[in-house]
């Protein structure tokens, strides 16, 4: 009954939340100046006043502000996202094309980085002092010191243009027709780098928590009394420490997550990945509002759901949390 | 040693490879059948042509929609969906004869109708320059039969035939169109054209897939089977796609210009500037002629000399470019080298700012770049330079194209940079910069320095109303002296996109638009 009502109570907020968030995106957004009459009319080549005129008044530009406003939380609330005149299609429409790819790319890259990353920590402070640790840390240091467009530059400028066994960009092979499992094969091959690109930054991440947590949990004294009844050391590892060293691991990674949706602008560039972090860019540069201000949406709905999920899974991790919230 | 020598001859025998001329490698006779892969960059928003014309929509829009005429590398108007023309006497009736046969993708017959509510409703309302055009010249447009179509004009436009190619007039389909909303008809997602590609799938972020129209007009064409082109956002990616064979062909602007030159140079790639000739997009500096320092002639001058315009397209366009000497561009037909002459020198700039009496410290000068990539920030960076080397004090003030837009829409910048497109006459592509009239607020596209010569304007309109070829061509020259020795702008160069694609790629590039122009006769070789 607790949590029935911690859920509710959290679900209200959250909807105040996002209306927040829309308001002030769109607010936020109509600050910039240019919109999209004045960058369509720029890309035709001419365009007199007239037209520019006609394109606004399509667009609703021409109200005023409090108005649009009023229009686009209204069309929220009824579950419309508007419609982008731009590309000719509903919005929500648009979003949908586009966040599957996005979510595949960024959940393989979410797990492949706490797999890694985890297990690279756990190892490190297992072997505290030897080689393997001095070599893990000193590779999660590169990875988190380096930019992600270089990573994914030099990946594919080895594995693809010197050794030819990845594919470099698109997320699968135009015009090959795959069906079924070689459409997997295909697709999992296309992963591949930009999977590796996007991951490795957090998996280092990940790493260096992990090792620092797992240290700290290895100087209690429970942990020595472990050890001294004889326990073995795998197990004090697995039972013992890793399981008290998971909070800090478990607050990074729902911070991971918050950013499935929007955190690929660059990685989806590099990798010609057709998901929402290039929609939303492309939007920008063409000031489609209405796109725009739609994956803003989407993105603030996934950290919201992400955020309420954390604080649930906190309670199962550790019930101490749930009798405070 | 042996490694060396087999080296030695590997490169030996590549030499006399591609010593060999073009032609005699090429199989005489065309190969029906394949897929041509290319690069859509950026994402066209839509494809139908008559309500979008930036590039990549008519790069591949160009594939389905087709237009009256095209023009060839001479910029002679050539036959498309009209098959013959006649223009009469006082220059006032345009008869077009059209194709026979000619069916829309769906199956309905085209006719003259269709042009008729092309020329009249749909691009009237939906095409910024057309228009344009419209409003000023044109009486009327009418059918007196269905293979017939007449442009009737108020005044006599010498332009007006070469205002017939794809991304001016466009055929829309009247069946689809007529009594709806233009801009919201969901037939905008399902181009349907009378061309020799249909649209198979947009894979939005991926690709557009286009497959040959088996009714196309033209027996026997389309060679090829399919067409891909490839959305791939990423500029470095793009040349990788290229080296690795995953796209044929590389449109001007596809990769940045060190890469042109380096994949230009690589076995089995041939290249061409061919193919630009109709839009001939030349560079210029727009600046703000209202108030000083650039109101006065002399500092407009003075710019002139002091920017290095063979460096800029050398070493900042990479060769792409060829230094631009005055309003029109050298591969237009009302071109004069008869003009005075900018040659680079500092001394004569500082001479001609001492001369002005401009005090150029009390008045800072912003420069605006265009907002389209890294040359045309490099650009911006070596004017500033130049121009603080001769007394300015600049500032650069870098924008988005959206701000951009806005602020050469609202006339509020002292110097940007900008491009035209001449689309085959000076008064299509050039005049509207330095036409009085065409001063107006609310568009990147006009005469937004606010350059005013009553001159001008006249020798202007009397060129396009020429009837003959000589009357237009001494205004288009007398109007060239003028403005060069005025400087309403700072001309830079003159555009010279390069198309690359692999040998085994042919007959892509023949007429004055280029890419744009449909590609029924290319074909590859196995």
């Amino acid at each position: 009954m607790d949590t029935v009502r911690f859920i509710l109570v959290r679900l209200a907020k959250a909807v105040l939340v996002i209306l927040g968030v829309a308001v002030m995106n769109f607010v936020l957004i109509h600050l910039a100046p240019g919109d999209p009459a004045a960058v369509m009319a720029g890309e035709a080549g001419a365009g007199d006043e007239k037209f520019i005129a006609q394109l606004r008044a399509q667009f609703g530009l021409d109200q005023p502000l409090p108005v649009q406003l009023w229009t686009y939380i209204s069309g929220i609330l009824r579950g419309d996202l508007g419609y982008s005149y731009r590309n000719q299609v509903p919005v929500a429409e648009l979003i949908a094309s586009r966040l599957p790819a996005t979510l595949l790319l960024t959940g393989c890259a979410f797990v492949v980085s706490l797999v890694i990353g985890v297990g690279a920590g756990v190892l490190a402070a297992w072997r505290r002092g030897k080689l393997t640790d001095t070599a893990i840390m000193t590779g999660a240091l590169v990875f988190y010191a380096t930019p992600l467009f270089w990573v994914g530059l030099m990946a594919v400028l080895l594995f693809s243009i010197r050794l030819g066994w990845l594919p470099a960009f698109d997320m699968e092979t135009v015009g090959a027709g795959f069906t079924g499992w070689a459409r997997v094969k295909d697709i999992a091959a296309h992963l591949v780098l930009p999977v590796l690109t996007l991951g490795l930054f957090s998996a280092a991440v990940y790493a260096r928590l992990t090792r620092a947590s797992m240290l700290e949990v290895m100087s209690l004294d429970f942990v020595k009394t472990a050890r001294a009844k004889g326990v073995p050391q795998a197990r004090i590892i697995r039972r013992h420490v890793l399981r008290n060293a998971m909070l800090p691991i478990f607050t990074f990674a729902s911070l991971q997550a918050g950013q499935l949706v929007g955190g690929a602008v660059l990685t989806e560039t590099v990798f010609g990945w057709p998901g929402i972090g290039r929609l939303m860019f492309d939007a920008l540069l063409q000031r489609d509002y209405p796109v725009l201000l739609g994956v803003f949406l989407t993105t603030a709905v996934v950290v919201v759901v992400v955020n309420l999920i954390t604080d649930l899974l906190y309670r199962v991790v550790d019930p101490r949390i749930g009798a405070t919230a | 040693m042996f490694q060396g020598s087999r080296k030695w001859l590997a490169s030996l025998v590549l030499g006399a490879t591609l010593a060999l001329p073009a032609g005699a490698q090429a199989p005489a006779t065309p190969t029906p059948g394949g897929t041509l892969n290319m690069i859509a960059q950026p994402e066209p928003p839509m494809l139908m042509v008559g309500l979008n014309t930036q590039g990549p929509t008519l790069y591949v829009g160009g594939q389905i929609y087709e237009s009256l005429l095209t023009y060839g590398t001479d910029l002679k108007p050539l036959p498309s969906l009209a098959k013959s023309w006649e223009v009469s006497d006082d220059g006032l009736t345009y008869t077009f004869h059209l194709q026979e046969g000619v069916k829309w993708h769906d199956g309905q017959p085209f006719s003259a109708d269709d042009v008729v509510f092309t020329g009249e409703s749909f691009l009237t309302e939906a095409h910024p320059r057309w228009r344009l055009i419209h409003s000023t010249y044109v009486e009327s447009v009418t059918a007196p039969d269905p293979n017939t179509v007449v442009f009737k004009l108020k005044t006599p436009f010498s332009a007006f035939i070469n205002a017939f190619e794809l991304s001016s007039f466009p055929i829309i389909p009247k069946h689809l169109y007529e009594g709806t909303d233009y801009r919201t008809n969901p037939a905008n997602q399902t181009p349907v054209g009378t061309g020799p590609f249909k649209l198979q799938e947009w894979k939005r972020g991926s690709y557009i897939h286009l497959v040959k129209n088996p009714e196309y007009w033209k027996k026997d064409r389309p060679y090829l089977d399919e067409l891909y082109f490839r959305i791939i956002p990423d500029a470095a990616s793009r040349a990788v796609a290229f080296e690795q064979g995953t796209v044929d062909v590389l449109r001007g602007g596809d990769v940045e210009g060190f890469e042109v030159q380096r994949l230009a140079e690589l076995p089995g790639v041939q290249s061409t500037t061919a193919g630009w000739e109709y839009y001939s997009p030349l560079a210029f500096m727009p600046m703000d002629l209202r108030k000083p320092p650039f109101d006065n002639k002399l500092v407009r001058q003075a710019v002139m000399h002091a920017i290095d315009r063979d460096f800029i397209a050398q070493s900042i366009m990479f060769g792409q470019a060829k230094a631009a000497t005055g309003p029109i561009a050298s591969t237009t037909k009302y071109y004069t080298a008869d003009t005075p002459t900018y040659p680079f020198d500092i001394e004569k700039a500082m001479a001609l700012i001492k001369e002005s009496g401009v005090d150029l410290k009390a008045n800072p000068i912003e420069i605006m770049p265009l907002p389209y990539g890294p040359q045309w920030e490099r650009l911006v960076e070596y004017v500033r330079q130049q121009l603080d080397q001769v007394g300015f004090a600049t500032t650069i003030k870098a924008v988005d194209a959206g701000g951009w837009s806005q602020a050469m829409s609202d006339l509020d910048f002292n110097m940007s940079v900008n491009f035209t497109y001449q689309y085959g006459d000076p008064a299509l592509g050039v005049a509207r910069h330095y036409l009085s009239n065409n001063i107006i607020k609310g568009t990147p596209y006009g005469n937004n320095g606010g350059y005013v010569n009553p001159k001008v304007d006249e020798l202007f309109a009397k060129a396009a109303q020429a009837t003959d070829e000589a009357t237009a061509a001494a205004a288009y020259t007398e109007v060239q002296k003028i403005l060069v020795d005025d400087v309403p702008v700072i001309w830079l160069f003159e555009l010279q996109n390069t198309t690359l694609m692999h040998d085994k790629v042919h007959d892509l590039v023949r007429t004055g638009i280029g890419l744009n122009e449909v590609m029924d006769e290319a074909w590859i070789s196995k």
